[in-house]
């Protein structure tokens, strides 16, 4: 089996037939990153006896599972009792947890395994995987782009072929944004959809854990594996995994789409961004959908209430690394405050302290209604755009981003340009709903093709409808998956 | 919301409550930066939102209880395994009482 060209189905398949040995599978990921990774530099680590081992007890028949010896990557927030997690950032550069996150965990159980830990920007804030204390990820079609972020490394991994399948993290389109950047899927379920016990906090009301793969059907695998509610996460849905959440060639059995006129400004998309999205409601009209036009009027300020939403949940979330309990600590403090206060100049970087500062001034005694306050009541507006256009489609069809990837260090330090990459992705993390990511043909730029990505947005927990509804997509666009020349 | 710049002394203050050590050079260019976003973000001036409700939650769920059932909390061992310095089975900080120059 040629792992440039499988699919995680395909692979589980193909193991559990005995076609292929999940030894020579996860050997021939391992050769593989052995090889490329050095400029890519998708991997935070890796833990090949681990996995190793793991894929000698699967050919052994000791661990069997609905994913016995798929070889995947999860991204290097999600705690395990195994290996470090850093969330790519010097503050935790030697945190070892006790503990598993629950959907790695539940991955594992299923017969996964984990190949290592992918390369993010530090603590998840950003867009381009360049913010990480560890060196930038790069784009596989490109090595002087970015891939994205921040599950950068999650996507560039996929790309690269280092593994069948990943787990990155979505808290403003972390997931989506990489994905359509490296040319692979990517899908941010429904908030509470996966248990995030065990994923490292940037914004508690937004972070998600998601999928990464190379089809369709194999992102509805993964999450029917990993998904589900958690008595270790009280913000967990307690609504079951739908058993047919990878049926994808079934017919939806809602196919209303909707079009929003806000996500298809000529002069923010990119003129192949235009085409694909044209030629996807095109897709649609052939297989016999309903295109309807829907007003999502409060889109253009996602970005201001997710820049105070998530900002002023990290300032609280990131209080905890204060250089005693775990994580970075200062040689010399003068005293417990300086301790504190050194440990963490120290410890984090400059995106981490900016995002830090931000949210701390919006919760400041003085402005707490004036940003705060306000950005909760506007993210109530942007929730109720979706619900009242999900009264008249089932999933809405927009681009992922309005452009393919763009340069490493062209907007790393201009934090406002870097925030507006998320501007189609922010309000599906703000009103919980899901999204996916699907790769939809290539832009040409100075004479590189550069993959972007068409996205599907639908009601909270319809999940099964919207990966049908994405299926028809991907099927007639013969887009994915697409993968660069290495 | 504020129309007001923000200056170097806010975010020397806005440092301080974040607890973060910063020189006058960072202070600076944090509030370039800042200034830059926070100008975006008053674009949410635009709006009225009178009589909206705030939410600060995607699921409206509230009050999730589960059993009182006693399950192992988590071993001492386990929650100092990455204390940068640790006495026994206590964390260690600096001296806070007793020479006054402490929090």
């Amino acid at each position: 089996m040629d792992i440039t060209k499988t699919t995680l189905n395909e692979m589980r398949d193909a193991i559990a037939e005995k076609t292929v040995s999940a030894t020579e599978m996860t050997q021939a990921y391992l050769d593989r990153i052995e090889k490329y990774d050095g400029e890519i530099n998708a991997f935070r680590e890796t833990y090949n006896e681990r996995a190793l081992a793991k894929a000698k007890a699967v050919d052994a028949g000791e661990v069997t599972g609905p994913l016995a010896g798929v070889p995947i990557a999860i991204k290097d927030l999600m705690c395990t009792e195994y290996g470090k997690t850093c969330c790519s950032s010097k503050m935790l550069a030697n945190f070892e947890a006790f503990y598993n996150s629950t959907a790695v965990k539940r991955l594992e159980d299923a017969g996964a395994i984990v190949l290592g830990k992918t390369n993010m920007d530090e603590f998840a804030m950003g867009s381009s995987t360049e913010t990480c204390a560890f060196g930038p990820t790069k784009n596989p079609w490109d090595v002087d782009r970015v891939p994205g972020g921040s599950s950068g490394g999650a996507a560039a991994a996929m790309a690269a072929d280092f593994c069948v399948g990943s787990l990155g993290s979505d808290t403003g389109g972390s997931i989506r944004q990489p994905a359509a950047l490296c040319g692979v899927t990517g899908m941010k379920p429904t908030y509470g959809r996966v248990s995030r016990w065990g994923l490292v906090a940037f914004a508690s009301s937004l972070d998600q854990i998601g999928p990464f793969a190379h089809s369709v059907k194999d992102c509805g695998t993964l999450l029917k594996y990993m998904g589900g509610h958690d008595e270790l996460d009280s913000t967990s849905a307690n609504i079951a995994i739908p058993e047919d959440l990878d049926d994808v060639n079934t017919r939806p059995e809602k196919l209303r789409i909707g079009i929003a006129k806000q996500y298809m400004s000529d002069e923010a998309n990119d003129p192949a961004v235009a085409a694909a999205l044209i030629k996807a409601i095109e897709i649609y009209k052939d297989a016999g959908a309903e295109i309807v036009e829907v007003d999502l009027p409060h889109t253009e300020y996602g970005i201001p209430v997710y820049y105070i939403v998530a900002t002023a949940e990290a300032s609280s979330n990131l209080a905890r690394y204060d250089g005693v309990h775990y994580g970075h600590r200062t040689k010399t403090p003068d005293d417990l405050v300086d301790l504190y206060a050194r440990s963490r100049a120290e410890g984090f970087g400059d995106e981490v302290k900016r995002r830090i500062m931000l949210g701390t001034y919006a919760l400041s005694s003085g402005y707490y209604d004036a940003y705060y306050n306000k950005a909760l009541k506007v993210r109530r507006l942007i929730s109720n755009d979706f619900k009242t256009s999900f009264e008249k489609c089932d999933a809405i069809l927009c681009p992922t981003t309005t452009a393919p990837a763009f340069k490493l260090g062209e907007k790393k330090d201009d934090p406002l340009s870097m925030y507006l990459n998320d501007i189609y992705t922010v309000t599906a993390n703000l009103a919980g709903i899901p999204g996916i990511s699907m790769p939809a043909g290539t832009a040409e730029v100075d004479g590189k093709q550069l993959p972007i990505g068409m996205q599907l947005l639908g009601p909270a927990f319809e999940e099964t409808n919207l990966l049908r509804i994405a299926r028809i997509y991907e099927a007639a666009s013969e887009c994915s998956p697409m993968r660069p020349k290495m | 919301m504020s129309e007001q710049k923000i200056t170097e002394d806010d975010v020397r203050h806005v440092a301080k409550l974040s607890r973060l050590r910063l020189d006058d050079q960072e202070i600076h260019h944090f509030t370039e930066q800042l200034e830059a976003v926070l100008g975006y973000i008053s674009k949410l001036n635009e709006l009225d939102v009178e009589g909206v409700e705030p939410m600060a939650h995607a699921m409206d769920m509230s009050n999730v209880l589960r059993e009182d059932k006693e399950v192992d909390g988590i071993a001492v061992d386990d929650a100092l395994k990455n204390a940068p310095a640790r006495d026994g089975a206590y964390f260690e900080v600096p001296k806070v009482l007793g020479d006054g120059s402490g929090a």
